[in-house]
């Protein structure tokens, strides 16, 4: 429980923090800070044991600043939990984002939290998170969950690991067509997210493609007129739990035809997983319950249970149903 | 290395490693034993205290993270032999049992009630999601906070702690 020791520093710039990540001899000796909820928690569990900290709340070139540029929705990185659950840009331009955040941990975490680091955490997996067990993505040869405890795993896992995403932000997130930008020693880039959250493979046993000098500085949410958008979470209690499964979806209607689907699923992958199955199912079709189970159907049609999380695949097609009826309704 | 956290109004200069979290500072340095350790892994919400006036879990956030912010913990919500009026509302609603949550749900009400001085049942579970009460004594947990609110809006101060 108790923590290693380390060294906690209050870099003046963005620019000494990408400088210090760059000059670490590997990618845990140093780590920035923001919140503290996910990175206290891999360091109390001796998951991650970093050198030193960089906190990232003192200095100026990250902000918490929520505006409309350039016709998109731009949530600077230290945007909090609590921020994203109540601002009122979110909740106007995009309530589904709102709802994942107030559906994400409890009001004492969504006030440290931030989005930055709430796309950063690392799985819940409570393999990977007990440091006596060897696993995979924390470097071992196998994944004990394949053949272990695995009620709570993937359904679609194109990887060694098993694990899957716990962000419902990125579900949403995904879901608008984000881009994650971020800066590093090469500069700045600007990453859809769906090549920012990428399955963990043998060269890089992360679920994202941030490189080891990178920092993220805000997400931008293109504002598309007419989409809308949901988002639904189940949940073994109401409250205070990761997603057993997710789903988020929108479009917009032009002519009473469904056009810009996206089906995006949580909980049931190691990145938030997109379903361009079920998108495709949907395009061009006047919203209706048969095609939305026809694309339920298709979502979860190359699903491959384990042997305890079978139920995933009942549940994930219901919420795909309730989430485009709510985007219907909305 | 040295922090200065400011607790309940006054300056705390003390001498800490990094490691430590904000609960212990609280606990052992200081002495204010009045915030609680349960879990230590920001699941029970015992140790909740204000940053700011917000609510946070101080064993998931270091001392030295605290430093220049406004700490304040059950210890600073009335003058010493008084009750703030979320805590008479507690007192007189029998909204602790064990008493182990209480000051973190005591706190986690003040934070509710100055971001929404009239929540109504829904408001309040969610504002106390993250505070568990093990002896499951939610119901009257939530009409103290109905009532703390009731005391507030009707501008109670701190009372004198009457023991009967």
């Amino acid at each position: 429980m108790t923590m290693r020791t380390f060294a906690y520093a209050q870099p003046e710039s963005l620019a000494d923090v990408i400088a210090a990540l760059g000059a670490a001899p590997s990618r845990d000796a140093v780590r920035p800070l923001a919140g503290g909820t996910d990175l206290l928690t891999l360091m109390k569990g001796d998951i991650v044991a970093p050198d030193r900290l960089l906190d990232l709340k003192r200095l100026t070139g990250l902000d918490d600043t929520v505006e409309i540029r350039d016709n998109e929705l731009v949530l600077g990185a230290l945007t909090t939990l609590t921020a994203i659950e109540t601002g009122s840009l979110v909740g106007e331009h995009c309530p589904a984002l709102a709802k994942a955040a107030s559906l994400a941990a409890t009001p004492q975490l969504r006030n440290r939290a931030t989005l930055g680091g709430n796309l950063l955490q690392r799985p819940r997996c409570w393999y990977f998170r007990e440091h006596l067990i060897p696993c995979w993505l924390k470097g071992g040869d196998a994944c004990p969950a394949r053949e272990g405890e695995n009620g709570l795993h993937a359904l679609f896992a194109d990887s060694p690991c098993v694990a899957v995403h716990p962000s419902d932000l990125a579900t949403v997130l995904l879901a608008m067509d984000a881009t994650v930008t971020v800066r590093g020693d090469a500069g700045e880039r600007a990453i859809a997210a769906g090549d920012f959250f990428v399955q963990p493979d043998e060269g890089r046993r992360r679920e994202n493609t941030l490189g080891g000098d990178e920092v993220v500085l805000s997400v931008a949410i293109p504002l598309i007129p007419g989409r809308t958008s949901a988002y639904h979470k189940a949940m073994d209690r109401k409250a205070w739990a990761f997603a057993l499964v997710s789903a988020a979806c929108s479009f917009r209607l032009d002519g009473g035809v469904m056009r810009d689907v996206r089906v995006v699923l949580g909980g049931v992958a190691p990145i938030p997983w997109r379903s361009t199955a079920a998108e495709a199912a949907l395009d061009g079709e006047r919203p209706g319950a048969d095609v939305f189970a026809r694309a339920a159907a298709a979502a979860l049609a190359g699903a491959e249970p384990l042997r305890h999380n079978g139920y995933k695949v009942h549940l994930a097609r219901n919420l795909v149903i309730e989430a485009l009826e709510e985007v219907t309704r909305a | 290395m040295t922090v200065d956290v400011p607790v309940n109004g006054t300056s705390r200069r003390e001498e800490i490693e990094p490691r430590m979290l904000l609960v212990h500072f609280l606990r052992e340095q200081i002495g204010l034993t009045g915030t609680h350790i349960g879990c230590q892994t920001g699941q029970c919400g015992a140790c909740t205290v204000l940053i700011d006036g917000e609510a946070v879990k101080s064993c998931m956030v270091l001392a030295a993270q605290a430093e220049g912010h406004e700490v304040t913990t059950i210890e600073g919500l009335a003058p010493a032999g008084t009750l703030h009026p979320v805590q008479q509302a507690f007192w007189e609603e029998h909204g602790a049992q064990c008493g182990y949550c209480t000051p973190a749900m005591v706190l986690s009400t003040v934070a509710l009630l100055a971001d929404d001085p009239d929540p109504d049942e829904h408001a309040i579970r969610h504002a106390l999601d993250g505070n568990i009460c093990r002896c499951t004594g939610y119901h009257n947990i939530v009409l103290s906070v109905r009532a703390a609110a009731q005391k507030v809006a009707a501008g109670a101060v701190p009372e004198p702690f009457l023991q009967r």
